[in-house]
């Protein structure tokens, strides 16, 4: 593997990471958000 | 199944993130979220803001989970087809098993968030759908019979009865009639792209219906199954479902659609021939299911 390819590899593991954090970030205050929800219905 | 070289270890190098958006049919998914939330916004209950918007958002994951497990299993058809060569597997930029694991998790978290969120019954009807999908669509019917579309259309028709119940809880007559007129919408839709795409479909070797069994009687059918489609168009309204907004527009966007479908249905395509009808009834078809579901929404909202 060239030291090219190996960088394009890192460049691509790092973007899916950032979208995948970005992911979960966005499904912690989903969660928090539907509980909030289900407790102000419940209520 | 796809071939041997579009396997698993053939690429080394990891897929892209938009890979990844790419095999969720983004386009596709905008028509079912629309629908969806249509369905859900003229449901005679209430549903909190946030779990609305969680319920459209597992719709949109669900359709995304099923476009991307038809992917996954027609690796190889979409291959021969220019329409879908570019596609994450055929060309190569992903691994079979990633998209697989992909499609598979993306299904099993939509149903439960669903079910989580809002109710079992409209979890039970995503996974319905998104099963209908992938086994009898894409596994069962496309690659074996002309009627695919007719049959397989059912999988693009649950997202309003989808969000009716996750609001309400149960299901109706309108978010059934809503059902019956995507169903029926999708054969003239299809069979319009298949009339100008037909070269493509027959190199796949996918039964699509000019291909079998001719243009002339691809014509017909469009015209034949868009008659029961403007009875359900109109329904909502004649049942007393929906008010005259929408019934003015049922009926004006319906007439214009079988319109259209009358044209294709009586002529013939020479040598060379642009198809420009074909490619304007496709195109309209999206727009009318947009504006029809639109004109219901805003029906509902001004009887409100």
């Amino acid at each position: 593997m060239t030291p090219e390819e190996l960088e394009q590899i890192r460049a691509r593991q790092r973007s899916r990471a950032l979208v995948m954090a970005l992911i979960l970030g966005g499904l912690v205050i989903l969660f928090y958000a539907i509980s909030i929800a289900k407790m102000a219905i419940a209520g | 199944m796809a071939s041997k070289a579009l396997d698993t270890h053939a690429t080394p190098m990891p897929a892209d993130w938009r890979d990844f958006l790419a095999l969720t049919k983004p386009r596709v998914m905008s028509l079912v979220v629309f629908t969806g939330l249509c369905g859900l916004l003229v449901a005679p209950q209430h549903i909190h803001p946030v779990l609305g918007f969680t319920a459209i958002l597992c719709i949109a994951l669900g359709a995304g989970a099923a476009g991307a497990l038809n992917q996954w299993y027609e690796a190889d058809i979409d291959a021969k087809m220019k329409r879908t060569a570019n596609r994450p597997l055929p060309a190569g930029r992903m691994d079979r098993q990633s998209a697989l694991h992909f499609g598979v998790g993306l299904s099993f978290f939509s149903v439960i968030l669903m079910g989580m969120a809002t109710n079992w019954l409209a979890a039970a009807i995503l996974a319905a759908s998104i099963l209908f999908y992938v086994l009898v669509y894409t596994i069962w019917l496309k690659p074996r019979t002309p009627q695919n579309i007719v049959i397989g259309g059912a999988a693009g028709a649950f997202p309003p009865v989808i969000g009716w119940a996750a609001v309400t809880g149960d299901v109706a007559t309108l978010p059934l009639l809503l059902f019956a007129l995507v169903f029926l919408w999708t054969p003239p839709h299809f069979w319009a792209l298949a009339l100008f795409v037909k070269t493509d479909y027959a190199a796949a070797g996918i039964p699509m219906l000019p291909v079998v069994a001719g243009e002339r009687t691809t014509r017909r059918q469009i015209l034949i199954y868009s008659l029961p489609m403007a009875a359900a168009a109109v329904a909502p309204w004649a049942l007393g479902l929906a008010g005259a907004l929408y019934g003015v527009a049922a009926v004006l966007l319906t007439a214009i659609f079988l319109f259209m479908a009358a044209q294709i249905a009586f002529r013939t395509s020479g040598d060379g021939d642009l198809m420009r009808p074909e490619k304007r009834l496709f195109g309209f078809s999206i727009l009318y299911l947009f504006l029809l579901f639109g004109a219901l929404v805003a029906d509902k909202l001004v009887l409100a």
